[in-house]
């Protein structure tokens, strides 16, 4: 059996939602019924225009109230689930320890133009984010935050230089599409920079990213908004002690 | 405005004394070095712009020419007007393509020759600062016959990119009640070691800072000041590797208002503390000069910090932002220092603190406009709970009388503005000010309540942090990291390369007018 939802206004099934928005018209009757139309054209039917409102003398701006045929198909919905445990500093801490008897390298940065740091320090920085402590709280971890506008070939030497086993890069200004073609462009670097299988993780994060386009980016991961420094260190840490086959295999520490 | 918290009018002095002893030493370092952008705002003065097909400005050109060499411990004046008289050329632009061809050795006068050279400098770099100076009169003249409009000042941001779709969007902004028209500049110009040139259409989360994009939207400002009859200021960014050129074009295109913050470009952008210095002090003697009013960059410590805990590092930065630019020659009415809304709305007693914050830098700052600026950090995409924290930020606004009011956008962190957001962001300014601009008056809050102890406490906290730094100097405090958590040595950073030591006969004919030294 499909699972089957509709909007929820202040009943099951009314299907009740609420949009708003500008058409290039002046206020007046007519711009009112172009409202209506451009709701039922998606598929808003009945609609209402409960507000509208002149911008100046050529635009007018509407809130529209009614309600939509569309059914939700709830088992159709892709998403990506968090396919690792989420765990805490001290557990994260205590499995680099003994698996990877080292302190995990973290290299972060906004690369291109971008100086929106909000993102990559939110992560990195112990102050952390949504009462999280960020990953250089963590004590097995070593962090490097390269900080804003970092080129990607200076990104790919910090990231050799300190051995990194990952690579951690924020996006925030998405006009014209920068964060996609910076993110394709420092994949590509990486890959020619690192033999297959010794290349770091690669991690991008940003508001305006689909997380489900790790491939097309070449990317290891995407997170998306509000992920917390704790999802990201609990991915790091399952991800780098069960990693894809590398060249000689972490053992397992004894006990 | 009355006084409400009942500072004490000592401890006020004694922070003012620190802020000036952290930074004396900072401003005889800034006397002793020039940078390549200083040289090239004073070729700027004298009437040289454009650029090389490839958009190296010809500014760059010379000076990197007159670098290599004679190098610039004594100016880039002496040898560019004796090179010039030299080659028997009047125009500079000339001379510049011409050493940019690699087709002129410049040299250093000697004798009489050098005072011809320092005369004819003076002559075309002083047409520069006539060219700023009438300006100011033109700017003072039109807000006579229109009028200043009542505080606080509606500042809106406008960030297309492209100067052609800036300006409908401006004058759009101005005729829904904008009194200030700022436009962002392109992410990333103030790392570019260059200003550049012509009218620009790509730009990245904003446009490009060049002079021909000032005058175009200046005078499209100009138009809309006479149809609306209501002065529209401009605002632009001079923060950045290009401080001192931007500032001059800034004087020579009739800018009003200026971002020049003095430690912004070291912790937020990683460029050389001295660079920054350097070419803060001589921006900032031409804003005094222009009549601009510059807007200090205090936000920025609140979102990267705490907002709580990083109150007293804002009052600190206010105080060396004024110290500085009072020694630069600015006066208060031109002094926008800057502080924002930025503490979690989660937190309990979270607008009292905002307001014992606000409270505070009007008292401390009685003359400054301030320019308030409104949530970033704490907008979440909520747009709804967003349009109701911008409406606090407006109320705190009014209720402690500032003078340049940004006006917070609820699709901050969404989307650029649209021209909706813009316009229920201005209802929401116009419903506070109109329901509650006159609650001040009846606005005392207790002298033992919460918020007349925040403000002192921050007072305090500032205070020991300014001690702190006085134990050191302000150049060590910034390398370790006592602002922003960020570590910023003086021996490294970018634009380290660009600075010089001047010379005994270092000439600056734009350094002695605005110093009045001629």
């Amino acid at each position: 059996m499909s699972q089957i939802v509709r909007p929820y206004g202040d009943a099951t099934g009314d299907g009740m939602i609420q949009v708003s928005f500008t058409l290039p018209l002046p206020h007046d009757k007519r711009a009112e019924g172009a409202a209506l139309q451009l709701a039922h054209k998606m598929g808003i039917e009945p609609a209402m225009v409960v507000h509208a409102k002149a911008m100046g003398p050529s635009f007018t701006f509407f809130v529209v109230y009614g309600s939509v045929h569309h059914l939700v198909e709830v088992d159709k919905v892709q998403v990506i689930e968090r396919d690792f445990p989420l765990l805490s500093a001290k557990e994260v801490n205590a499995l680099i320890k003994s698996r990877l008897r080292r302190p995990l390298v973290v290299v972060g940065a906004c690369i291109g133009t971008d100086a929106h740091t909000v993102g990559i320090d939110a992560i990195l920085n112990i102050k952390g984010f949504a009462g999280e402590k960020g990953l250089e709280y963590y004590s097995q971890m070593q962090v490097v935050n390269l900080g804003a506008q970092v080129s990607i070939p200076s990104l790919v030497e910090a990231a050799r230089a300190s051995k990194a086993d990952a690579v951690l890069v924020s996006q925030v200004v998405t006009q014209r599409d920068a964060h996609l073609h910076n993110v394709r462009e420092m994949t590509a670097a990486f890959r020619e920079a690192f033999p297959d299988g010794r290349r770091p993780i690669i991690i991008v994060g940003g508001p305006r990213f689909d997380e489900t386009m790790t491939a097309e980016l070449g990317v290891d991961r995407i997170f998306g908004k509000g992920t917390t420094p704790a999802e990201v260190a609990s991915y790091l840490v399952s991800r780098s002690t069960t990693r894809t086959p590398a060249p000689a295999p972490t053992r397992k520490a004894t006990r | 405005m009355s006084e409400l918290l009942h500072l004490n009018k000592r401890t006020v002095t004694r922070a003012r004394a620190l802020a000036r002893t952290a930074g004396a030493p900072v401003v005889d370092i800034a006397k002793q070095h020039t940078t390549v952008s200083v040289e090239r705002a004073v070729l700027r003065l004298a009437g040289l712009s454009g650029a090389d097909v490839e958009g190296t400005p010809w500014v760059n050109h010379l000076v990197d020419r007159v670098r290599a060499d004679v190098g610039l411990e004594q100016g880039v004046a002496l040898p560019v007007w004796h090179t010039l008289r030299r080659e028997g050329l009047t125009d500079i632009t000339e001379l510049a393509q011409r050493a940019a061809a690699g087709s002129i050795a410049f040299t250093l006068p000697e004798g009489r020759d050098h005072e011809r050279a320092a005369t004819n400098a003076r002559r075309a770099i002083g047409g520069g600062i006539t060219r700023i100076d009438r300006n100011r009169v033109q700017r003072d003249k039109l807000i006579k016959r229109y009028g200043n409009p009542p505080a606080p000042w509606i500042y809106l941001i406008v960030a297309t990119g492209d100067i052609d779709e800036d300006v409908p969007q401006a004058i759009a902004a101005a005729r829904e009640g904008a009194d200030v028209i700022a436009v962002i500049r392109s992410t990333g110009q103030s790392l570019l070691d260059f200003v550049p040139e012509g009218a620009t259409h790509e730009g990245f989360a904003g446009t490009y800072a060049t002079q021909e994009n000032f005058r175009i939207m200046r005078a499209a400002l100009d138009e809309v000041s006479k149809e609306l009859g209501r002065y529209v200021r401009l605002t632009n960014y001079a923060s950045g590797l290009c401080m001192p050129e931007i500032a001059t074009l800034a004087g020579l295109e009739r800018l009003d208002m200026m971002l020049n913050d003095s430690m912004y470009g070291i912790l937020f952008r990683d460029i050389n503390p001295i660079r920054t210095f350097v070419d803060q002090r001589f921006s900032r003697q031409i804003h005094a000069r222009a009549g601009i009013i510059i807007n200090t960059g205090e936000d920025n410590y609140l979102t990267t910090a705490d907002a709580i805990e990083a109150a007293h590092t804002v009052t600190v930065s206010q105080l060396l932002n004024e110290y500085f630019a009072k020694e630069a020659g600015l006066e208060d009415w031109q002094l926008g220092l800057g502080h924002a809304f930025e503490i979690s709305p989660e937190i309990p007693d979270s607008f009292r603190l905002e307001l014992a914050h606000a409270l505070l830098a009007r008292e401390l700052f009685p003359d400054a406009p301030l320019k308030w600026m409104p949530p970033t950090k704490h907008m979440t995409g909520d747009i709804f709970r967003g349009y109701l924290l911008d409406g606090f930020f407006n109320l705190v606004g009014a209720l402690t009388g500032q003078g340049i009011l940004l006006v917070g956008m609820m699709t901050e962190a969404v989307v650029t503005p649209w021209l909706s957001d813009r316009d229920l962001a201005l209802q929401n300014v116009r419903y506070v000010l109109n329901a509650a601009g006159g609650l001040r008056e009846d606005f005392h809050p207790p002298r033992d309540g919460f918020i007349v102890q925040r403000a002192h406490a921050v007072l305090n906290e500032a205070i020991t942090l300014l001690e702190r730094i006085n134990d050191e100097t302000l150049l060590d405090a910034i390398a370790d990291g006592t602002f922003g958590l960020m570590k910023r040595p003086a021996d490294a950073g970018r634009g380290l390369d660009g600075v010089v030591i001047k010379g005994a006969d270092y000439l600056n004919p734009a350094t002695e007018i605005l110093e009045g030294q001629s």
